[in-house]
């Protein structure tokens, strides 16, 4: 089986400084990878070369494209990454405002990734706005409001919504549950379950929180100072650390 | 005038803007970058379209100028004079006689011909400004032609208002190519892009010139459930009697009475002069008397 997505010896450095440094790993369809470690560990700076937000100074990330196979994305040109970027690919910020249009109602907002490939039919765009907003536990009559009227659950609920409506197969998300009261992130978590689950999603979560990985991940990658330290399936992970940093994190002496 | 050289500009930044103006001629609705100059007039008063018809006129040229349709506003009297004065061209009211027009917020209604040229005046050439002020990303958006934008704000209109109410500078799409705001005309103006004169339009403060060959495609973005509409008030010249033309809304006294009456205002006093006559109209004659 080809992995959907392949990452190898990927470093990119800020100067002298290490962001993060030779990660490897395989991601195939259907899999969730979450990627844990503390403040400053590179998870941001890795997930963020991953979505092609930033360049690598070393290595590849391969992606399985729907017409030519598994190739490396930094030899797309700028109209192919771009264009996979509003489609095949997804990126959820940790905060809604950077991945919203706040000017735009909510059903702008879920229907702009349509119309960017080409959808021309108001009442379908409409449609398809008022079905994804039910997904993510919008009501139909909050399509006309801007995301400013919305709280900050709702914000990151309109901001999954938006991804999601041109049926990605990949989604990056940066601390989805981030900022969020612990009452909304469980409701949040279990509804990210069910959507990635029923669509059979792939995607690379960054996060703090072990919760959140142990509910969405499959496989999990443990980093500190931009080198991951231990991966492997999360129950494996979380139930047997082999590596002491990861341990630490487990037995929460840690807090990250 | 004799200090000043023909058209006010200098020979070199007259040569300046017209590599900018041909640029944008090969480039049908691209927008070109230029070293917009200093005017002896302020930037509202369209000194993008003065540069631009500074930079084309000829001595044989006869200039005409309307400002929301009409040949004899401050503005549009100005610049006339400006022109009389400094490149010594003829000017005339007669849409038919031009050889060069500069228009703000119109397109004449007779239909232009072959050897014509439309100068507009343009505020803010970017039509994605509204959704997208980032300037290096606009330009990318057209590089690629990403212009899903500009549907998310018709989107936004007709979720707001039942209809694509953007009744000004409404966006088109020029040659299947580049999407191009055609500086804030009526919508209803929108059809007549499609001509067989030269239209080029100049933005003078956000320097920029753009360009629309004769018989260049230019197509109204709309929805296939809420096509575009070059609507207008549903009335016809209270004067000349014209059912088709873009009317303007005068009140005529201190009571409220109203009338409607063609915007522009040479194509409305060419046909009382050939007997049209409109509900509200005094016989011709007596208003030439
Ligand atoms: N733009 C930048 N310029 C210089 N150094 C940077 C930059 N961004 C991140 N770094 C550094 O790279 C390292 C990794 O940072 P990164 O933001 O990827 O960590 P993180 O794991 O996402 O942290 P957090 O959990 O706080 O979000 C840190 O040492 C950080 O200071
Ligand atoms: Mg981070």
């Amino acid at each position: 089986m080809t992995p959907l997505f392949s990452v190898r010896n990927l470093t990119k450095r800020y100067g002298a400084r290490i962001g993060c440094a030779d990660v490897s790993f395989d991601l195939y369809p259907g899999e969730i990878m979450g990627i844990v470690g503390e403040s400053g560990s590179g998870k941001s700076t890795l997930l963020n070369c991953l979505a092609g937000h930033l360049d690598p100074d070393a290595g590849q990330v391969l992606f399985d494209t729907r017409d030519r196979g598994l190739i490396d994305t930094a030899t797309m040109s700028e109209p192919e990454r771009r264009m996979l970027a509003r489609t095949d690919w997804a990126f959820v910020h940790q905060n809604p405002r950077d991945g919203l249009r706040m000017g735009v109602s909510a059903g702008g907002n879920v229907g702009e990734r349509l119309m960017a490939v080409g959808a021309r039919n108001y009442g379908q765009i409409r449609e398809s706005a008022i079905d994804w907003l039910g997904r993510v536990e919008i009501a139909a009559d909050r399509i006309d409001d801007r995301p400013r009227a919305f709280s900050g659950g709702m914000q990151q609920r309109l901001q999954i919504a938006r991804n999601l409506v041109t049926g990605p197969r990949l989604v990056f998300m940066d601390e989805p549950t981030g900022g969020l009261d612990v009452s909304v992130q469980a409701r949040l978590l279990d509804l990210l379950r069910t959507l990635v689950r029923r669509m059979g999603l792939s995607a690379v979560i960054v996060t703090h929180d072990l919760a959140v990985v142990r509910l969405l991940a499959d496989r999990l990658m443990v980093m500190k100072s931009g080198h991951v330290v231990e991966q492997g399936l999360t129950d494996q992970v979380l139930d047997d650390p082999q590596h002491g940093y990861t341990q630490l994190l487990v037995s929460s002496v840690l807090q990250v | 005038m004799t200090d000043y050289n023909f058209a006010y500009l200098d020979e070199q930044t007259k040569r300046m803007i017209r590599r900018a103006i041909l640029k944008g001629l090969a480039v049908p609705g691209y927008q070109v970058p230029f070293a917009s100059r200093e005017m002896p007039m302020p930037y509202g008063w369209g000194t993008g379209g003065v540069q631009v018809s500074a930079a084309i006129l000829v001595p044989e040229d006869r200039f005409k100028v309307i400002d929301q349709g009409s040949d004899d506003t401050t503005n549009a009297v100005s610049i006339r004079k400006f022109f009389e004065a400094t490149a010594g061209v003829a000017t005339t009211t007669h849409t038919t006689e031009a050889t060069v027009i500069q228009t703000r917020h119109r397109i004449p209604e007779t239909a232009l011909t072959e050897g014509q040229i439309l100068v507009y005046q343009v505020p803010i050439p970017e039509p994605l400004r509204f959704l997208e002020p980032r300037e290096a990303e606009t330009r990318k958006m057209h590089a690629l032609e990403e212009y899903g934008l500009m549907h998310v704000k018709l989107y936004e209109d007709i979720a707001r208002h039942g209809h694509i109410a953007t009744a000004y500078a409404y966006p088109v799409l020029v040659q299947g190519r580049y999407v191009m705001d055609p500086s804030p005309i009526p919508k209803f103006d929108n059809p007549r892009l499609e001509s067989a004169a030269i239209q080029l339009f100049g933005a003078g403060r956000e320097q920029r010139i753009y360009a629309l060959p004769p018989h260049t495609r230019v197509v109204s973005l709309d929805f296939e459930d809420h096509p575009f509409e070059a609507s207008k008030a549903d009335h016809a010249c209270g004067l000349c009697g014209a059912g088709d033309t873009y009317l303007d809304e005068v009140i005529t006294d201190d009571r409220g009475s109203r009338l409607f009456a063609c915007s522009d205002t040479d194509y409305c006093e060419a046909r009382r002069a050939a007997g049209h006559a409109g509900a509200m109209a005094a016989p011709y004659a007596e208003t030439q008397a």
